[in-house]
């Protein structure tokens, strides 16, 4: 049986009742937020539920909303059931100067890498990774690049003589 | 405790396996990226991956970028297929946009993409046998890669980054050339694609090499996330194309060819097969171009002023395309608000791009799904317990692009 978007959104509030909230479906991907400490519990839910059946991490990634004060980093995961093709997008919100996240190690292996990848660029502390280290980075960079408060540099700024490129 | 030559120190820890540095300029590895390898003998006890040496903060630079701008990164992703990587990016370009295509223009499309995807499985499978110890087939199959890029270069201007398309088409039509270097390649290559099989597919030398070394279960393959041709060769028959249908892939008849014990064979066959199936998808492509006669003939972009180039003509004659002229050139058309996670086969997996989009010029964050890189970290699993020349073997068939894993 093929499962709909206004199942799974069933399933999960029957499950979690108000703890998941904030379902939308932007271009038709059903999206739902909840908070931090719940991320395991939930994909844990999604992932043994005999209908749900989302054994696929397709993607983690974090993004950085600066004026979301108390909950500036919302770390995605983009899970896939293979069997009904259908995806869902799950959202934790965390406090940027507390932003720990347990991690997806243990449920998906391929979760190591792309959650070192968000930690080194945005510094989401993955508790319980095996080994929560900078991977495209130097090991040295003492800073989270990919956060809003490094924007890329100004092009049309003159203060700086470079005889090398002209600039 | 064995005798040695040099005596060691009193109270001194004895180590009994080897380091070694694979990488990350060793030629074996075919890219950028970096094997510390715990070896007992020829045996690898443990490995440890360490990528990142061309990281070029791709995500970073797009929060700059007008959407149109951001093609010329997706090229540098996978450089030995950028064309799919292009389209992939205008499709998800489209899909925030809500542009739609007209069919001449999914067809050609599906007949670059197909062309890139036996551009670079080409290369795989030709550099698992230069790792084998063949290097005929390599140099020979160079030839038939230079007839692929012969056509992008009619089509787009441009070889290996190709920077083809636009959001909503093509920069411009198909010109005959390109249609003849196309019917030259499709007769000729399916002679060649036959005779590089003959050369691996038996051969006793190769299949000792290959068969059983970097296997993967179907059940761990998925669980480390691998997609596309390394996930197929495991038996899963996963594939984007078939899964959500893009650029009308479902107007096409083409089968998924699937290997059984995830090992370095099966994924050189899996690779092999789809070339096959490329093929049969071109000529049917191919086939439904030439119905298009007469007016219908000359399309090749949808029509979405706002983020399409009018024709040059016109931005010095009328004063609306001028107007969307300057507006596209300075990246100043104001992007919906929305967020989009939008995927293709791309040579090597599931190729993502997830977009959020704030309502502003530019993207908010752009994420790019790149299969290299998740399924590069099953590497070290592959290779445990085997040979330090399989490992290399299993380096090669995995289809690791730099380019693609450190973005």
């Amino acid at each position: 049986m093929a499962i709909s978007n206004d199942y799974i959104k069933q399933k999960l509030v029957e499950k979690f009742s108000d703890q998941v909230s904030n379902f939308e479906e932007p271009y038709g991907m059903l999206t739902f937020e909840a908070p931090r400490e719940m991320n395991l519990k939930v994909l844990n839910f999604l992932y043994d539920d005999e209908q749900l059946k989302f054994r696929f991490l397709t993607d983690l990634c974090a993004v950085h909303y600066p004026d979301n004060k108390g909950r500036e980093l919302a770390v995605v995961y983009h899970l896939h059931n293979m069997v009904d093709n259908i995806r869902v997008r799950f959202k934790v919100f965390t406090d940027i100067n507390r932003p720990d996240v347990y991690t997806a190690t243990g449920l998906f292996s391929s979760a190591n890498w792309m959650e070192r990848e968000t930690y080194d660029f945005f510094g989401v502390n993955f508790i319980g990774h095996p080994k929560l280290k900078r991977i495209l980075n130097v090991d040295e960079m003492d800073y989270f690049p990919m956060r809003k408060e490094y924007p890329l540099e100004d092009q049309t700024r003159i203060d700086k003589d470079d005889e090398m490129f002209g600039r | 405790m064995p005798e040695h030559h040099i005596k060691l120190p009193e109270g001194s820890i004895e180590k009994t396996t080897t380091t070694l540095n694979l990488g990350p300029t060793h030629p074996a590895t075919h890219g950028v990226f970096q094997n510390i390898l715990e070896l007992d003998g020829e045996r690898i006890v443990s490995s440890e991956q360490t990528v990142g040496y061309i990281h070029r903060a791709f995500e970073k630079l797009a929060e700059r970028r007008p959407l149109y701008q951001i093609t010329t990164l997706t090229d540098r992703l996978n450089y030995c297929s950028s064309p799919i990587n292009n389209m992939g990016w205008h499709l998800t370009c489209e899909k925030l946009l809500g542009v739609k295509t007209p069919k001449r223009v999914d067809y050609l499309r599906v007949i670059i993409m197909e062309l890139s995807r036996i551009s670079d499985h080409l290369i795989c499978n030709s550099i698992v046998g230069v790792d084998a110890g063949a290097y005929t087939g390599f140099l020979y199959v160079m030839q038939y890669r230079e007839l692929i890029y012969e056509i992008f270069e009619e089509v787009c201007g441009a070889r290996l980054t190709t920077n083809i398309g636009r959001i909503g088409g093509f920069e411009r039509n198909f010109n005959d050339i390109a249609f003849q270097k196309l019917e030259k390649f499709l007769k000729e290559y399916p002679k060649v694609l036959k005779e590089f099989e003959n050369l691996f597919q038996r051969n006793r030398i190769f299949m000792e090499r290959t068969i059983g070394t970097g296997a993967i279960s179907a059940d761990r393959a998925l669980n480390y996330g691998f997609t596309g041709p390394n996930l197929r060769a495991a038996g899963v028959d996963y594939d984007v194309r078939v899964q959500t249908p893009y650029s009308s892939y479902e107007d096409f008849q083409f089968n998924i060819p699937v290997g059984t014990t995830g090992d370095n064979y099966d994924r050189w066959l899996v690779r092999s097969k789809e070339m096959w199936e490329s093929l049969s998808i071109i000529e049917q492509a191919y086939r439904k171009v030439q119905e298009f006669k007469g007016k219908d003939a000359d399309v090749y972009h949808a029509d979405a002023p706002e983020y399409y180039l009018p024709p040059k003509e016109d931005v010095y004659t009328k004063m609306e395309a001028l107007i969307y002229h300057f507006k596209i050139v300075m990246g100043e058309t104001e992007i919906p608000a929305g967020e989009v996670y939008n995927s293709i086969e791309a040579a090597n997996g599931e190729l993502g791009f997830y977009l959020i989009s704030d309502g502003g010029r530019t993207p908010y964050r752009l994420h790019f799904r790149r299969p290299c890189f998740i399924y590069y970290q099953a590497f070290e699993e592959l290779t445990k317990g085997g040979m330090l020349s399989d490992a290399i073997m299993t380096m090669s068939s995995l289809n690791l692009i730099a380019g693609e894993m450190d973005a």
